[in-house]
């Protein structure tokens, strides 16, 4: 189990990257710059232009010195600053017993931040890749999200539990998948993927401040390829609302993650062949904004949602029935979705890793198809 | 295929009434349409020629699938018009300003384009273009389809309506809803084999309708049963004394089936439980005595039912049930005949039995049975009597009553039918 988790640092290295000091899976200098530039224009006084996971350390970095109860735990988060150098230099600058070495077992991981949170420090527990979650479902399900519950409200559990999560960084069968459709069916759980730096910045930011659990997602394939203005100093983004990244009037489509810059992408494709497609970036899985998806469809009339994880049972599944429920007189189309195979894994070979990941190219027909029906 | 009822998803053309080249008035019949809960006549929504029957004969498809083209008297050839009837639905204002409906078959005549070789992808609409149509009061047939394969999409829509006054479609008068006996069901077409004489019989409609509501009976309701035999000598008397004269005045047997209606409603009067349908949240006792006769046909089982037996005489259920039985048997019954019954008789001794166990019609708490009047030594002022005899049996749904109160209601019923006699009035 170790050697499976520190073997990917080297081999995830891509041959190119000549940093040695910076071996970041998900790091891809040729899409430096990101699939499309978010937040480039308008910069606001004051606001940085940084990465995704630029993002996240800077995040975590003014919680921890606004907050003496907010602490980093997790696998090499300390001395190695963490696998993708989210907290490099946290240990000197705020010690060990705020920047947590944990051994490299999941289930103490949460389940130590379980403790802390309930006795009232703010833990915000690692798990290194989302792949490793497992060991730690319990402490997750079975306590943290139930924690408030149980105590009739006496005790709350702000715990933050960030994973990067996601494919197409040639992470294989074990840094490669996404986990939300394993913890979306479970009340007491909110569940965040940000997709910008933006987003990443205040939903973390919130996240943190929440105090209720909440599953922090991290697109690895975004860390270093998505790159977008953050305002500076402390904000916040509410935890439940999607945003609208693009208007349209003849398509909805909702995603998150990696997949959403694509979709952004193929919908200004579109845009130029006179195809007007709306994107929404759900940002929260759970809650889930049906409002915002609902006013989208019903102006729209038409749904397509995009998601890396597996179909079957997915987050898409949700969003239909929602749909389905809610605003069935209104669609003039079939909900459609565009998803992850249900096939076991993503396999490393690039033939089998392009099968799963749904390219830009697939995402630009679906939507142009799901106008034309 | 029109929707005959809320919950038809479904329904079988059981004959075509016109052939293509014939010429169909507007509102003329047709089709005969059967689903599992009635048969019915469909009026042609408008006026024309027969151009296609897309259906065939037996064949069963989803409410709302096209069965026929009618080239509509008027229109260019070119553009012969579908008839797609549509479900009832809410009132829209489309039917609003139609004559009033009783039933529920609206089918809507449309005009679109068949050249397209995509004519059932282009008629299946979606929930936005249906609702939209109705809002705006366009008649979808009559929208030119953008989307794929000709599609009218709800942008279609909306650019229909606001271009121009649509052409508004008439609304056929209400459909008679008749479900049809069996003689009529069973009329095969011309090229249909024989029915087997072993092997597997398709189940009709009706045949599967019985078979639920028989599950769902008995599944639902804990039956309980129980008999009483009643000296019917006198009844029989009153009965054989009446019978020529209510002949000759009615046109109609009379049997004891009027006689025994006529004290089980009064027995329910007494015993008001008997009366009643079991709920989730309540027993509901029902104000009047609305009694069901179950009929047999030739192929299937109808319980029509007389309305207010509490405010009729003997011969007015006499000449009711006539009514209705008669109805039954030529297959004319509507949904009116067939709803709201509180309980239900069973006249069983008909056919000879003496002894039955009858289910109960789902949602009422009890059904009786007259079984065979017999001639039977019986112990009279400790003297052997030779006594006409007739078992009274009684099905009760015993989550409403419990025995005490089933045993109350038959020694009631028995005590009335056994003072009937000839001193009576009918």
């Amino acid at each position: 189990m170790s050697e499976a988790k520190t073997v990917p640092e080297a081999s995830m290295v891509p041959e190119r990257a000549q940093d040695n000091r910076d071996p970041v899976p998900g790091f891809d200098a040729s899409s430096e710059g990101g699939p499309h530039a978010l937040g480039v224009g308008g910069a606001e006084p004051g606001a940085e232009r940084l990465s995704n996971v630029e993002a996240v350390r800077l995040a975590l970095h003014e919680a921890m010195v606004a907050d003496e109860r907010v602490l980093v735990m997790g696998e090499d988060v300390g001395a190695r600053g963490n696998v993708f150098l989210i907290t490099k230099g946290f240990l000197e600058e705020f010690g060990a017993k705020r920047v947590v070495d944990m051994p490299l077992a999941e289930a103490s991981i949460v389940g130590v931040a379980v403790g802390m949170a309930m006795q009232g420090l703010r833990p915000v527990a690692e798990i290194q890749f989302a792949d490793f979650i497992y060991p730690a479902f319990n402490q997750i399900v079975g306590e943290a999200a139930k924690t408030r519950y149980r105590s009739n409200g006496d005790y709350s559990c702000p715990l933050v539990i960030r994973t990067p999560y996601g494919g197409g960084v040639h992470g294989a069968l074990s840094h490669s998948i996404s986990i939300e459709a394993l913890f979306y069916h479970v009340p007491g759980l909110k569940i965040v993927a940000p997709s910008t730096p933006r987003d990443i910045k205040g939903l973390l930011t919130a996240a943190i401040e929440d105090p209720d659990p909440v599953l922090f997602l991290e697109h690895k394939k975004t860390y270093r390829s998505v790159k977008g203005e953050v305002p500076a100093g402390h904000f916040t983004i509410p935890i439940g609302k999607a945003d609208v990244k693009k208007t349209g009037t003849q398509a909805t489509v909702v995603s998150y993650g990696y997949n959403l810059h694509q979709a952004l992408d193929a919908a200004a494709q579109l845009e130029g062949e006179g195809i007007s497609v709306e994107v929404i970036d759900l940002r929260s899985i759970r809650p889930m904004d049906k409002t915002a998806i609902l006013t989208s469809v019903r102006k729209t009339r038409k749904l397509l949602i995009i998601h890396e994880d597996n179909k079957f049972g997915g987050i898409g599944a949700e969003i239909s029935a929602m749909v389905a429920e809610e605003a069935l007189f209104d669609l003039d189309a079939p909900i459609r979705r565009l998803c992850g195979p249900d096939v076991p894994a993503m396999g490393y070979a690039q033939p089998l890793e392009d099968a799963f990941m749904i390219s830009t190219e697939r995402m630009r027909a679906a939507m142009a198809e799901l106008v034309a029906f | 295929m029109p929707q005959l009822g809320e919950t038809v998803t479904e329904g079988t053309v059981a004959r075509w009434l016109k052939r293509p080249g014939e010429n169909v008035d507007k509102y003329e019949p047709f089709v005969e349409v059967s689903t599992d809960k009635v048969n019915a006549d469909v009026p042609s929504p408008v006026a024309g020629t027969i151009r296609e029957l897309i259906v065939a004969e037996g064949e069963t498809v989803p409410t709302g699938a096209p069965i026929a083209v009618i080239d509509e008297v008027g229109a260019p050839a070119a553009a012969p018009s579908p008839a797609i009837p549509t479900d009832k639905g809410g009132p829209t204002p489309l039917q609003q300003a139609a004559p009033r409906a009783e039933t529920a078959v609206l089918p809507v005549p449309a005009t679109t384009q068949r050249s397209n070789g995509a004519a059932v992808n282009g008629m299946r609409v979606s929930p936005a273009v249906r609702r939209l149509a109705r809002e705006h009061a366009v008649d979808v047939a009559t929208v030119h389809g953008t989307g794929a394969n000709g599609r009218v999409t709800a942008a279609d829509v909306i650019a229909a309506a606001t271009a121009t006054t649509t052409r508004t479609a008439p609304i056929s008068p209400p459909a008679a809803v008749i479900p049809r006996g069996a003689n009529e069901v069973e009329r095969p077409s011309r090229n249909e084999p024989p029915p087997p004489v072993q092997g597997l019989i398709p189940l009709s409609p009706a045949r599967r309708l019985i078979a639920r509501r028989m599950v769902e009976s008995k599944h639902a309701a804990p039956h309980a049963w129980t008999m009483v035999e009643v000296d019917v000598t006198d009844l029989w008397a009153w009965r054989m004394a009446e019978k020529d004269a209510f002949e000759r005045e009615h046109g109609l047997k009379l049997t004891l089936l009027p006689f025994f209606m006529f004290a089980v409603t009064k027995s329910l009067r007494a015993f008001p439980l008997m009366n009643a349908s079991f709920h989730e949240n309540g027993i509901e006792v029902h104000a009047s005595v609305n009694l069901g006769i179950a009929t047999a046909t030739d192929e299937s089982l109808v319980v029509p039912v007389v309305r207010n037996a509490e405010e009729r005489s003997i011969r007015g259920i006499a000449l009711a049930a006539g009514a209705l039985i008669d109805k039954a048997r030529r297959g004319k019954l509507g949904v009116d005949d067939l709803s709201g019954g509180t309980f239900t008789v069973n006249n069983n001794g008909a056919a000879g039995s003496i002894l039955s166990a009858p289910i109960l019609v789902p949602g009422q708490a009890g059904i009786a049975t007259m079984e065979a009047v017999v001639k039977r030594p019986v112990v009279r002022n400790d003297a052997i009597a030779i006594r006409s005899m007739m078992n009274v049996c009684l099905s009760l749904d015993h989550r409403v009553v419990d025995g005490a109160i089933a045993s109350g209601f038959l020694a009631d019923l028995k005590k009335r039918l056994e003072a009937m006699g000839p001193a009576g009035a009918l």
